[in-house]
């Protein structure tokens, strides 16, 4: 009864008592270089050696990719990933860094490429011994995916590439990149093709990598350009002209939405003693305590009251929407809650950070480089790096198009 | 105290069939134009105060076991977890079902919080089909349980009950009433000697309410003074998960419906729904649906499993359903433009009887300040 309607399989149940005697003798400690919070935000070469130390680890043990194929460097289990990542986050373990390789480029890879490609880079991805960058993004193919305009030409059994990829999140550290791009400039979404392309090994050959700044003054993503990038046609994944239907694949995934569970662990705090926990409503409640406004307590204030139980409400919505979405005669379209998540999770955690430093009152004008600031100035930080996720995996406009399109079957604004 | 909670809120395969047994139901006998035939034949702003609901229903409803849904099985009753009965009040509320099936489940869990024989024996004529409603508002619409117009004396009411839900459908009323002790709760049979209903007008045409006067009426205590209070906080959540599973039934049905008319209705060579003006706001429409769902079936799970966290969890999704109907009914009336406005359009039933819904038990901000109080501490 506690599982709910489904019954753990025998083949579940061992693997949970696997883990977690697994995670009882090797979890990696505290790490000995500060983390960033998360994955995406990594600079510091040391601080990913250790994180990838970790995944290696974690996935020696058969941890991570436990619902893939043998062949491919998987567990081959069913549907075991989902108790692997419980137990990680239960024993809190640190995050992965390949996120991007296990979130995006693995499901896409798995369904999509050509067998001795699936076994030549699952293994390397999978480990986190390789890390992916996805080039999607372009100057003029923001919301506008599908108006790619990096140029592959074919050469025998190569392709030419030129183009001009944007934020493209850890391509300073990947080894490869799945690429979306354009073989055909007469039809818009039939033109499109999917490649997964080797970067670091081509820089200085026909790419370059270039930090781009954001909004905060921190780096975190990159520009990439192609100048006549030769890459071999084995590394196509499916047909010339199918690319869109292959990147439905990594979208899905990315939105949560895929057939494939993603793995990933977390749980251990990265901040130091002291530091703010930013991203959830209990941490604005002790922040509202000890903040004075207009010579009260901001917790006494009944309109920051109000506010902090709007989002309380909300976040345990959240909670129970995926509880919800378990119970399949408790939701009426399969797709329903499962395309909400990305929409109503980062405009959620955007509106914390709003009203946190709303509650900081002047003092949120101090930068984290003040020492005066409050929490470490995380909290503003936070609030201008939430439009990050509210903006990237196709813009929270997109995703309402997706769900009023998909789910209510309302007619397409294109 | 508190058993293991279940990952499906408790809705399990019985729940399931007696949901999809009460959408037949509803599909077979309870159309949009069915409905709006029977409670809104007379548009005169001035007409007379009708309680129009078809008894034949009620019955048939009762046959089919829904009164005894949530009643004991020591009381007759089938002993369903409460998520059974939220299930059923969400599907009523899609059709704006009039009669006294939502007063009757909070009935239903007020004589459950109470622990005498009087008590279960009033729960068997539920489970028998005895419509029963609740009488604990006093003039000011006061949520406070302690607080009551009515008086008792020996088992003898007098006073007046304000605020009685679908009084004129209902054969009996748990009323509280209040002697030097505190405050008490009685059954008392509609048609006694001394019960004058008196029928409020009101805005919402699927229900009706009346304000009841009580002059020496004999009664059967349910619940001693000083202890009425206490039963009254502790079945208001499950009280609360009816409403709002009502209320998010209401917002499915207007959300639904106004999908279908932007689909279809034309206006600049385009179907509305093309329009991200229209498209946008839908789409908020169904995530605040979404949102108060899942709280209303997380509260109605607390409710048997998680006491502790039942009133917590239960004006969450109040709170959340209030916010829902306001902005589910609001955007259905614009997004019909013109015809969204008129009589003969559908939409005005479920946009009253949302608006009467956020009101009842509380609205939003009254919820959210008593939340604030439970998890921030109380203001200084």
């Amino acid at each position: 009864m506690s599982e709910g309607q489904k019954k753990e399989t025998t083949e579940q149940a061992e693997f949970r008592a696997y883990c977690k005697e697994w995670l009882s003798k090797n979890h990696p400690g505290r790490p000995d270089v500060k983390i960033p919070q998360g994955a995406l935000e990594l600079s510091d070469p040391a601080a990913l050696s250790w994180l990838q130390k970790w995944q290696k680890s974690a996935y020696d043990a058969g941890l991570i990719g436990c619902d893939y194929p043998k062949e491919v460097g998987g567990g081959g289990h069913t549907d075991c990933q989902a108790i692997a990542n419980a137990e990680m986050q239960a024993a809190k373990t640190p995050y992965l860094p390949n996120i991007i390789g296990m979130g995006m480029a693995a499901p896409t890879i798995l369904f999509h490429a050509q067998d001795d490609v699936k076994a030549e880079l699952l293994p390397g991805l999978l480990s986190g011994e390789e890390i992916w960058c996805q080039g999607f993004s372009e100057p003029g193919a923001g919301s506008d995916l599908a108006n790619q305009q990096t140029f592959a030409e074919r050469d025998g059994d190569n392709w030419i590439i030129n183009g001009h990829k944007v934020w493209t999140s850890l391509a300073h550290f990947a080894s490869w990149m799945i690429l979306l791009l354009r073989t055909d400039k007469d039809d818009k979404y039939n033109g499109l093709s999917y490649f997964v392309v080797p970067i670091k090994s081509a820089i200085g050959k026909g790419v370059t990598v270039r930090p781009l700044i954001k909004m905060t003054g921190e780096t975190g993503f990159n520009e990439v350009l192609f100048e006549d990038f030769v890459v071999e046609d084995r590394y196509r994944l499916d047909d010339v002209g199918a690319g869109w239907k292959v990147a439905m694949t990594t979208l899905l995934h990315e939105r949560g939405a895929g057939n494939l569970v993603t793995p990933s662990s977390g749980g251990m705090s990265v901040e130091e003693e002291g530091s703010v926990s930013v991203g959830n409503v209990s941490s604005l409640i002790s922040l509202a305590k000890g903040q004075k406004r207009n010579g009260k307590t901001a917790a006494d204030d009944p309109q920051i009251r109000d506010e902090i139980i709007k989002l309380l409400i909300r976040q345990e919505s959240m909670r129970q929407n995926g509880r919800r979405n378990a119970v399949p005669s408790l939701v009426d379209h399969p797709m329903r809650i499962l395309l909400q998540g990305k929409l109503v999770g980062t405009e959620l955690g955007q509106d914390i950070a709003e009203l946190a430093y709303q509650i900081e009152g002047i003092a949120s004008s101090l930068n984290v480089t003040d020492q005066n600031a409050p929490g470490g100035g995380q909290w503003p930080l936070a609030y201008m790096n939430s439009f990050g996720i509210t903006i990237a995996a196709g813009a929270n406009e997109v995703q309402r198009n997706i769900l009023g399109e998909r789910v209510l079957g309302m007619p397409k604004s294109k | 105290m508190n058993t293991e909670i279940p990952k499906n809120f408790g809705f399990g395969e019985d729940e399931t069939m007696l949901r999809d047994s009460a959408q037949k139901f509803f599909a077979d006998n309870c159309s949009a134009d069915k409905i709006h035939g029977l409670v809104a034949g007379d548009h005169d702003i001035h007409r007379e105060n009708e309680s129009n609901w078809d008894k034949n229903q009620w019955q048939q409803i009762v046959e089919l076991g829904w009164t005894a849904v949530c009643v004991p099985e020591a009381a007759g009753g089938v002993g369903m977890p409460a998520v059974a009965a939220v299930a059923l009040a969400e599907e009523a509320g899609k059709v704006a079902f009039p009669s006294p099936l939502l007063v009757t489940f909070n009935s239903t869990f007020l004589l459950n919080a109470c622990d005498c024989d009087a008590a279960t024996k009033a729960l068997g004529t539920i489970a028998g089909g005895a419509a029963t409603s609740l009488a604990i508002t006093n003039q000011e619409g006061s949520w406070d349980a302690n607080d009551t117009d009515v008086t008792v004396d020996g088992d003898m009411l007098s006073g007046t009950a304000y605020f009685v839900q679908d009084a004129r459908k209902v054969d009996q009323l748990i009323v509280s009433a209040k002697n030097a002790n505190g405050v008490g709760l009685y059954l008392v049979d509609i048609s006694s000697d001394g019960v004058n209903v008196i029928a409020d007008s009101i805005v919402d045409l699927t229900r009706d309410q009346a304000h009841i006067e009580f002059t020496n009426v004999s009664a059967i205590e349910v619940a001693a003074p000083g202890t009425g209070n206490q039963i009254i906080d502790a079945a208001m959540p499950a009280i609360l998960c009816i409403v709002a599973a009502d209320m998010v039934g209401a917002g499915e049905w207007l959300l639904q419906t106004t999908v279908e008319y932007a689909k279809t209705r034309v206006q600049f060579d385009r179907p509305l729904g093309f329009f991200q003006a229209v498209k946008h706001p839908l789409v908020n429409v169904m995530l605040d649906i979404d949102r108060a769902k899942s709280l209303t079936y997380n509260a109605a799970c607390a409710v048997d499993t998680d006491q502790d966290n039942a009133e917590k969890f239960a004006r969450m999704a109040k709170a959340q359903a209030n916010e829902m109907a306001i902005f589910s009914s609001s955007r259905a009336v614009q997004f019909h433009g013109g015809i969204g406005f008129t009589w003969e359009c559908f939409v005005h039933l479920f946009f009253k009887r949302q608006m009467h819904n956020q009101v009842l038990y509380g609205d939003a901000k009254y919820h959210r300040a008593m939340l604030a109080d439970m998890l921030i501490g109380a203001a200084v």
